[in-house]
């Protein structure tokens, strides 16, 4: 059995190190909200873990296009491994935006175009999920999960765009007509430290996460291929 | 050349051709999808008749719900049935192994599933028009059921062969078609509200828009990994 290569778990090392100090930035080193106080606190997580989601997001859809052009079992380890992180990060995501919700919307929920495509995001990974859990072909299943990712991969886009020719109540950073003002939430210096580093953490986190998904799905395929040689 | 190109695309068509009517000459004579199909739509007519207390006033703004509603619960069981047909009695087996192009059998399949949907959409319509007094026949109506339809098909047949390959078939469907399928609805019931509420027509183009551009890029989506789905 081959042992972890040192190069991830450098990263591995690496990833918690950033973690506690993205966690430090947003907490204490970020200088607290006027007008919304320490919830917003949140939101550099949120962001990130979004952020995360849909790397996950965008590296799910992209693997399955390559799945099915090459017939690559990898791929398809490397295409659930996405799937997996994204469906954990969305959650996270939406998760932490209920908290900062509830005292600035003054609702848990609302049926956003983004909290809506994220969620939709969620429903489609989890019947993903099934879909796979039903499935003994390998081949197949890799087949069906690739197709089912794509399909997803280019609805939810049509379904954000759906939701956004009504009024959103989301706020919005960089947005067009505010060019001047360059956020609309108005970020200060220290805020923006944070922000970034936050991004700057997730994304490493992200790369490590998927590594290890990716191993763990190499040795798991390592397993069943011992199993049918004792059953032989 | 040119008369060769023409006599291949001639066989193409007639393999379409001939997939849809097998399944409209067997529907014709057991009737047993549609009559399944209609009393469910109807059923669920009932339901929402009271679990919603349509009375004269709430009826405006929700009758297009209702409508889509009804016809995309009715789609699921119809998809469900004309796939698990094929796949029980063996005819998939033999339908690929037909000398024709895997996609044609799509498109015929899609093509029959389409035409049984209409029909109930054709009965249901008048039913509704006839219990709650209001007239559903207009034009822009039908278009939007035509284009809404069309969408709903167009994803369905796909994975309506996934899921029948499926462990657990018949419950997978519509877990894998809603989250898709999403799009479809909201603008179909936002189209045909506008139509029913008499909006202007500005307000009711984008929602068209909207559907065309869903079924354009999910039947070629279909078109080019139907072959994935079927293959053995």
């Amino acid at each position: 059995m081959k042992s972890k290569p040192t190069a991830l778990k450098t990263l591995d090392i690496v990833s918690l190190i950033l973690l506690a100090v993205a966690t430090y930035l947003a907490l204490v080193f970020a200088p607290t909200e006027r007008v919304m106080g320490d919830v917003q606190r949140v939101f550099y997580f949120h962001v990130a873990t979004a952020w995360v989601g849909l790397l996950g997001f965008v590296a799910a859809g992209v693997s399955g296009v390559i799945y099915l052009k090459t017939q690559n079992l990898k791929w398809d380890l490397v295409e659930q491994a996405a799937v997996e992180i994204s469906l954990v990060f969305f959650f996270i995501t939406i998760v932490l935006g209920s908290i900062w919700a509830r005292p600035i919307w003054n609702t848990w929920w609302t049926w956003d175009p983004r909290l809506t495509s994220a969620s939709i995001v969620e429903l489609i990974y989890l019947a993903y999920l099934m879909l796979r859990q039903g499935i003994e072909d390998p081949d197949r299943r890799a087949r069906f999960g690739a197709v089912y990712t794509l399909v997803g991969a280019v609805s939810v886009p049509i379904t954000f765009i759906s939701i956004r020719l009504f009024r959103s109540i989301h706020p919005i950073l960089d947005s067009g007509q505010n060019a001047g003002a360059g956020e609309t939430m108005g970020l200060t210096g220290d805020m923006k430290i944070a922000f970034f580093f936050a991004l700057f953490a997730f994304t490493v986190i992200f790369i490590d996460l998927f590594w290890n998904r990716i191993r763990l799905g190499q040795l798991q395929q390592k397993v069943e291929q011992l199993k049918l040689k004792v059953m032989e | 050349m040119k008369e060769n190109k023409e006599k291949r695309s001639g066989n193409y068509l007639r393999a379409i051709g001939a997939v849809a009517w097998k399944d409209l000459a067997a529907e014709l004579r057991s009737k047993e999808l549609l009559s399944a199909m209609l009393v469910f739509a109807l059923l669920v007519i009932f339901i929402f008749n009271f679990s919603l207390e349509l009375d004269a006033k709430t009826r405006n703004s929700v009758t297009s719900g209702v409508l889509w509603a009804t016809f995309a619960f009715a789609g699921t069981l119809g998809l469900n049935r004309s796939m698990a047909i094929e796949k029980d009695r063996g005819c998939l087996d033999g339908l690929l192994l037909a000398p024709v192009d895997r996609s044609a059998i799509y498109f015929g399949k899609a093509i029959s599933n389409l035409t049984f949907m209409l029909i109930v959409e054709a009965i249901v319509l008048p039913v509704y028009s006839l219990l709650y007094n209001t007239n559903l026949f207009q034009p822009g109506l039908i278009l939007v059921i035509l284009l809404g339809s069309v969408g709903y098909t167009a994803v369905g047949t796909l994975l309506s062969a996934m899921s029948v390959q499926t462990r657990t078939r018949d419950v997978m469907l519509p877990i894998l078609l809603f989250p898709i399928i999403l799009p479809v609805i909201i603008a179909a019931v936002r189209a045909s509200g506008g139509y029913l509420q008499n909006l202007p027509f500005d307000q009711i183009l984008p929602w068209l828009n909207l559907l065309i551009v869903y079924d354009v890029i999910f039947t070629a989506i279909a078109f080019m990994v139907f072959d994935y789905v079927v293959e053995e």
